[in-house]
């Protein structure tokens, strides 16, 4: 336990300092992203790779959070720091309701039914124009501001986002290492075995399901008031194929495995920007690669990887 | 005139849905013989339509000798795929399955973005394109084209998998692939064979659906997600539910697109897929058997 | 031997590093384009466009002595990829303008980066909303949406025409064609009988156009790129549907009637002037911009220039046009463009004021129609 808060001080050290050491005027606008996506990965992550659940349709979940935020605020100019909570609440239970029938499905049925669901919640962002201002998107949301500052910069953006992701990870790391976590890993070992040892399995996917589209949805509000505009584009299908990514190649089950994936992902494409239109190949091959040569994710294949490279070094020394 | 209308709509909605059938097809007979979801279904449709095109364009084939071409040429891209990426897989647990083939369509769509460019292609309508009157209706040769390619692949589908000995095999396979194993079935072997028949099928799905809706090296993303909802109304049969299923997909998009709200299309098809998950999610005519845990 | 080698070689990095530290340094000039992905047909002939300038106004030796440097992004038609792009192009490329993006939704998006960080903008898309309120930082060179309906009408208005059916792609391109005609419908005497929308994916609009010819309207409007729009005209072809079908500017290109085929004849349009540049009177103004265009393009890329590309032209030229004028910083070109008269394009000719910074009027658009294979101009 102790180990695991030095891990998380240290963590948060590296987090807070680190724009002192990349302090780039572009890094920064990437490194807010990189937050973003971290706690979008890490709600997925608590469904995926702890409850076993998959969902192909979380970026619907972070657009209504976006969405509500964007349309509360500038529809009927409510404060933004009402408007995100009443975003989160509603999607938190709108995710409780579907999830109870949707949870039932397993395997592809799942997949199949949360892609659906993500499918048309992008269809009435599209279609819904008087309220969302249609495929041409919601512009002017305002910035947030407390105590006289307004969080317009990337400098600010960082902060305030990866504060929250920070409080966000705290959290899941908790959750992973209460009842409540080894209750989820018994449900995703198996279903029954839990539910014969008192696991209400069923309930705790169902809520799990919500907690997380809950996370996603706040880093939807946080997302909509720091990019300012919105519109469906970000929210569809490929998005989510986009966050499956990143859980599993940062590896299922690791919250910080999350970040990893999420961090790669987001700065791969300013990796690959050089390579202009091949970035898709490149992607697509990483993809493969990844799978088939590292299954556990980065944050188990690179120790993994350093401890074979340095066994054969010291065969090497002997021989 | 309420009369056509419908009749257009339904017609219109069976030649459509006999194509999302062909790919969801694709999609069960590998997802029986390996209990794989290929995410890569959707590309060999693609890449089916391309190839014709380049057996026309470039290499000046008649449209007879073109076809065949294209079909080979995706099955080749369908046996590769599955030996250097499915085969070589150490831990192939669902998750990863799902992750290494949606990698697979992406570089497939990739390559194809560079050999085709970005442009929308047409190939020519099979034997041309006068409207052809059925009532009120009217549809086009390449829709009867369509519907009879798809209804012959599901006969030759039907004798192979109960009236040949590979077929009966990769059937077992579907059943219990260790049971399968035990018996001596080359479960390996059937798994290619599975790969080999959908890129394949795909292909054709892609060919005969070109000259009506043309063809992009980004055209496999949304036939593939159609098909697969085809294939889990049919509850992942590779056989006749699976048509069916199709088919009621393609008219209810039809009617919905007609009667309520062109938009909300598409949102109208996953709904009803939602409804059928809820209420049978073992497919429409699937019996009720306990689930796959 | 080898020591002359030598000394040649070093008299070559000696001549190489000399000039490049005497002339000034480049202008740099930032593009955002969707290049690949669903825009991409925007997207790719306006970077080609866009390099093909460039690289020529360098041949010619820059403007007043100094190169311009292009430095072009792809975003995809993300409009979050936009977004750091244009923090990027303005943080790290520093340049002085960006021309760019390729989609309305893109630029939006873009907009208030560009706001805050002054610097001036020049989209490349459609949407009227762009510069209608008008945006101190931003202009455009893709002609309004609103003026392509505007000529359709006034067509139909001449031919007394008063009920239309439209059909438009759920998109930011059609999005924003279907709110024009809605808006402008009641100016022009013109009742909309039935609304339709399809996806930018779909591959079959049978049910859409069935529904219309139960409408009985008197003219059938259709707002979207390719290919839905030719799958449109198939399909109208295949129900016998004899209403006369008009599409939007989106589809004013070669491609269109390559893929529908037959089903393209007698489809009319509004068009910028690229696509009958060989056969507009010598007198137009745009004519030998035009020609030169299409020329060059075809040089360079082996096919035509269309329109798309002739906005990325026309956003260098008028940047090229501002710093010919002495402007070098962001804020003295953005005032230098304001002041642009009378510039002969490809889109039209442009003249932007502090009021209007879209700076085309409705001679920008001329309604063609298809006639075996090629375009008419519709009298």
């Amino acid at each position: 336990m102790k180990r695991d808060l030095l891990l998380f001080t240290a963590f948060s050290l590296f987090i807070m300092v680190a724009p002192q050491i990349f302090a780039g005027g572009y890094l920064m606008n990437v490194l807010v992203f990189v937050g973003i996506n971290t706690m979008l990965a890490i709600a997925l992550n608590l469904l995926l790779g702890y409850a076993g659940q998959i969902s192909l349709g979380h970026a619907g979940f972070f657009g209504l959070g976006a969405y509500l935020s964007g349309i509360l605020t500038t529809t009927y100019s409510l404060n933004p720091w009402l408007a995100m909570p009443i975003a989160a609440c509603v999607v938190g239970s709108l995710a409780y309701l579907i999830g109870l029938p949707v949870l039932k499905l397993k395997g592809h049925y799942l997949a199949m039914a949360t892609l659906g669901l993500g499918i048309i919640i992008y269809i009435v962002f599209n279609e819904t124009v008087d309220l969302t201002g249609g495929p041409s998107g919601l512009s002017g949301i305002p910035n947030l501001h407390v105590a006289g500052i307004t969080f317009d910069s990337d400098v600010k953006n960082y902060y305030l986002i990866w504060g929250v992701t920070l409080a966000v990870m705290l959290f899941s790391l908790n959750l992973a290492g209460s009842r409540v976590g080894r209750a989820l890993r018994a449900v995703h070992d198996s279903e029954v075995a839990a539910q014969v040892l008192g696991v209400d399995a069923r309930g705790l996917k169902v809520q799990i399901f919500a907690l997380s589209a809950i996370i996603s949805s706040l880093a939807g509000s946080l997302y909509a008031h720091t990019m300012t505009f919105i519109s469906p584009a970000s929210f569809g299908f490929n998005f989510s194929i986009e966050l499956l990514t990143m859980v599993v190649i940062g590896g299922l089950g690791s919250i910080y495995g999350s970040f990893l994936g999420a961090a790669l992902l987001t700065l791969l494409p300013e990796i690959l920007r050089g390579a202009n239109d091949y970035d898709i190949i490149i992607y697509g091959a990483l993809l493969m690669v990844m799978v088939m040569f590292m299954p556990g994710g980065l944050v188990r294949g690179v120790p993994a990887l350093f401890r074979k490279v340095f066994s054969r070094k010291a065969e090497g020394g002997h021989a | 005139m309420q009369f056509d209308q419908i009749l257009q709509y339904t017609l219109s909605g069976l030649s459509t849905g006999a194509i999302y059938a062909l790919i969801g097809i694709g999609f069960s007979i590998i997802y029986n013989a390996t209990g794989i979801i290929n995410f890569a279904q959707g590309e060999f449709v693609m890449l089916g339509g391309l190839l014709t095109l380049s057996c026309l364009d470039l290499l000046k084939l008649p449209l007879w000798a073109a076809i065949p071409c294209a079909v080979a040429v995706s099955t080749v891209v369908g046996i590769l795929f599955e030996r250097l990426a499915i085969r070589p897989l150490r831990h192939p647990t669902p998750i990863n399955l799902v992750i290494i083939t949606i990698g697979g369509s992406i570089l497939i769509r990739g390559l194809a973005m560079l050999v085709w460019g970005k442009d929308t292609h047409t190939i020519p309508a099979f034997s041309g394109d006068a409207p052809i009157a059925i009532g009120g209706a009217t549809i086009l040769p390449q829709h009867i084209w369509i519907l009879a390619i798809t209804l012959i692949i599901i006969m030759v589908n039907k004798v192979y998998f109960y009236h040949t000995i590979s077929g009966k095999a990769m059937r077992a396979c579907s059943y219990n692939r260790r049971a399968a194993g035990l018996v001596g079935i080359d479960v390996k072997r059937m798994v290619l064979f599975s790969f080999i028949i959908s890129s394949a099928m795909g292909s054709i799905a892609g060919i005969i659906v070109a000259p009506l809706t043309m063809t992009a090296y980004d055209v496999g993303v949304m036939l593939g997600l159609k098909g697969f909802c085809a294939a889990i109304i049919g509850g992942m049969s590779s056989g006749i539910s699976t048509v069916i299923g199709g088919l009621i997909l393609g008219v209810l998009e039809s009617l919905g697109a007609g009667l309520i709200s062109s938009g909300y299309k598409d949102a109208i098809a996953f709904i009803i897929l939602l409804l059928i998950l809820f209420i049978r999610p073992q497919g429409l005519f699937g019996k009720a058997d306990s689930e796959r845990v | 031997m080898k020591v002359k080698v030598l000394s040649y070689v070093a008299a070559i990095i000696t001549i190489l590093f000399s000039t490049s530290v005497f002339a000034a340094a480049p202008i740099k000039i930032g593009a955002l384009f969707a290049v690949t992905g669903p825009a991409a047909f925007l997207g790719e002939p306006e970077r080609n466009s866009a390099k093909m300038v460039i690289d020529e106004i360098n041949k010619a030796g820059g403007v007043k002595g100094r190169k311009l440097e292009l430095v072009a992004y792809d975003t995809t038609g993300d409009a979050t990829k936009a977004v750091q792009l244009a923090t990027k192009l303005i943080k790290d490329d520093k340049v002085v303008a960006i021309i760019g993006p390729s989609t309305t939704g893109e630029t939006m998006a873009v907009i208030p980066v560009a706001e805050k960080e002054q610097i001036p903008l020049i989209s490349c898309s459609a949407g009227s909303k762009i510069t209608d309120p008008v945006k101190k930082w931003v202009f455009k060179t893709a002609q309004n949406d609103a003026l392509a309906v505007g000529k359709i009408y006034e067509y139909l208005q001449k031919t007394k025409q008063t009920t239309v059916s439209i059909l438009t792609v759920s998109d930011g391109f059609g999005a924003s064609g279907r709110e024009q005609l809605k808006s402008q419908a009641a100016r022009y005497g013109i009742t909309i009988v039935s609304d339709d929308t399809y996806g930018p994916k779909d591959t079959d609009m049978t049910a859409q156009l069935t529904k219309i010819r139960g409408s009985h309207s008197q003219a059938i409007i259709c707002w979207g790129t390719n290919p839905g729009p030719a799958v449109v005209a198939k399909n109208a072809r295949q129900l016998g549907i004899k209403t006369p079908l008009f599409m939007s500017h989106g589809v004013s290109s070669k491609k269109f009637i390559e893929l529908a085929g037959e089903a393209a004849e007698g489809v009319r349009l509004p068009s910028g002037k690229v696509l009958v540049c060989d056969v507009l009177p010598n007198s137009e103004s745009q004519k030998k911009s035009l020609m030169l265009f299409v020329k060059d393009y075809q040089k360079h890329y082996k096919s035509e220039g269309d329109h798309f590309g002739g906005h990325a032209w026309d956003a260098v030229m008028l940047l090229k046009n501002a710093i010919e004028h002495g402007a070098d910083t962001p804020a003295a070109i953005r005032d230098q463009l304001e002041k642009t008269k009378n510039f002969c394009g490809i889109g039209g000719t442009f003249t932007y004021s502090p009021q209007d910074h879209a700076g085309l009027g409705k001679d920008a658009f001329v309604l063609v129609e298809i006639k075996n294979k090629d375009w008419v101009i519709v009298k």
